[in-house]
């Protein structure tokens, strides 16, 4: 664990210091959101209600760009080889990268969750559904992420293979978040709780199967 | 193995490349294949008879007509989509365990034929859709969305597999791909199930036998020809991806033979092409 928490450290402090999530990441991340504002005619009543959906669309787009960083940094100067000859094991090396980019993606969330109150007018009722909901949903894409990201990292066409693979993996996150927060927000009538059970489940299933598969790919890639 | 290999080139005399994939057996398995199509196009289109049922309203008829046809494509096509997956991540698996070309090769024929067969399904619960549900797509049904997802999936997974790269590499982040999208292939033929209250389809029809005779039989029919479709593409496509790898590894031998030819060339003393003015 101590290892995967210095390797999480590596790349947040990377990420402090290049301010690549703060000057690129976060912008764009809100300019989707204003985008979609636009799309639906910046109707208040339709903003308010479809708040869960387009907030989601815009955190799964936004992890796309962390993820492609994510992968970057390891690439800038072949470090990747030099995480694997330090010793510490693959899956440890998962780990800590899910847990950099969950980190991220988690600070990112709380700047578009006020962006939605803000311009969408959109209203917390169920505070603790939100935050479980959106922390499932966090750790299944930071999951989900890494593990493609590093799928997709030497082929040269990153920035196009990445979302192609990456966009219907997020399907079920997409679907499940946007249902538990329509409850948490009070914009739809369904049982939040069961569907951050299946958010749990999809975060679980990656977070295992990350772990187990990041060491043959790390390989592929030596 | 053997079936799948056939006439592989290394099978072949030195020097002599297979014209073709097929063999005796993929020739057998295509005339049965064939003649089952033929079998089924007559069950389908002839024999077996329109849904219509007597209506609440006196002399009404309902059911889905003549587009109950196309449930003869659309249901074999759609449980040999899971079976084609299932197989892709099966291979997947066995490849990331023993590392054999073979599986890596399996894998990506089963894809391919998995992916051609989700878009047949979809297809084909589109145009039904259009007559029975009013619509081409509806959106609040979850195994019409689920199964979009999963064809899409896969499509990423071939888009990764079309990338120049290392042959191992690519064997090897094409076998986790093809593993992790295996998650979405039950969350697509469970979601009638799961999802009761969230779908226009059915539960499933073969299962609980809830239809019989003759159209029973040719749901079943086209389950077994398009079975025998399959299997008969994935052989061939197998050898293809065999034939493609050889060729691969002809053309790269070729051209180190080339550079060698030239570096032997260059080297002064090294014949006419070295002593030269």
């Amino acid at each position: 664990m101590r290892e995967a928490l210095l390797v999480a450290a590596k790349d947040l402090r990377i990420e402090m210091r290049s301010r690549v999530l703060l000057f690129q990441v976060a912008p764009f991340a809100v300019a989707t959101l204003v985008l979609l504002g636009f799309a639906l005619d910046a109707d208040r009543s339709a903003l308010r209600n479809f708040s869960p959906g387009l907030f989601w669309v815009a955190v799964l787009l936004t992890a796309l760009l962390a993820a492609q960083r994510s992968v970057a940094v390891e690439h800038a100067g072949r470090a990747a080889d030099a995480l694997l000859l330090s010793g510490v094991g693959p899956a440890r090396i998962f780990a800590g990268k899910a847990l950099a980019l969950a980190a991220q993606l988690a600070a990112l969330e709380v700047g578009l969750g006020v962006a939605m109150v803000v311009l969408y007018d959109a209203r917390i009722e169920h505070f603790g559904l939100a935050v479980a909901s959106a922390a499932a949903a966090t750790v299944g894409i930071a999951a989900a992420g890494t593990l493609y990201g590093v799928l997709a990292a030497p082929m040269g066409v990153r920035e196009t293979l990445l979302p192609v693979m990456l966009l219907p993996v997020f399907a079920p996150v997409l679907i499940g978040a946007t249902r538990a927060f329509g409850d948490a927000l009070g914009t739809a009538a369904t049982n939040g709780w069961a569907w951050f059970g299946l958010l749990g489940l999809f975060a679980l299933v990656y977070a295992v199967f990350g772990a187990l598969a990041y060491g043959p790919l790390l390989e592929a890639e030596a | 193995m053997s079936i799948l290999l056939g006439r592989s080139p290394d099978r072949q005399p030195p020097g002599a490349a297979p014209a073709h994939t097929g063999s005796r057996t993929t020739r057998l398995l295509g005339g049965l294949a064939l003649a089952g199509l033929v079998g089924l196009g007559l069950c389908a289109f002839v024999f077996s008879p329109a849904d219509s049922r007597p209506g609440p309203e006196a002399g009404a008829r309902i059911g889905q007509f003549d587009a109950v046809r196309l449930m003869y494509v659309h249901v074999p096509a759609a449980i040999w989509t899971y079976a084609a997956l299932g197989a892709c991540a099966l291979a997947s698996a066995v490849y990331l365990w023993h590392r054999g070309a073979w599986w890596d090769r399996l894998a990506h024929a089963c894809a391919e034929i998995g992916v051609v067969l989700c878009a047949v399904t979809l297809l084909t619960g589109m145009i039904w859709g259009r007559p029975v549900w009013g619509t081409w797509w509806e959106w609040g049904d979850v195994r019409l969305v689920t199964t979009l997802v999963l064809f899409l999936a896969y499509a990423g997974y071939l888009a990764l597999r079309s990338v120049p790269g290392a042959p191992e590499a690519r064997a090897r982040r094409s076998a986790v791909l093809g593993l992790g999208g295996a998650v979405l292939i039950p969350i697509v033929n469970r979601s009638v199930e799961w999802w009761e209250n969230r779908t226009l389809h059915q539960q499933s029809t073969l299962e609980e036998l809830r239809i019989e005779d003759l159209t029973l039989f040719t749901l079943v029919l086209g389950i077994f020809v398009m079975g025998a479709v399959v299997l008969w593409l994935a052989v061939h496509r197998f050898r293809v991806a065999w034939l493609e790898a050889e060729a691969e590894s002809a053309g790269l031998q070729a051209a180190l033979a080339e550079r060698r030819a030239e570096a032997a060339a260059a080297e002064p003393g090294a014949g006419a092409g070295g002593s030269g003015p």
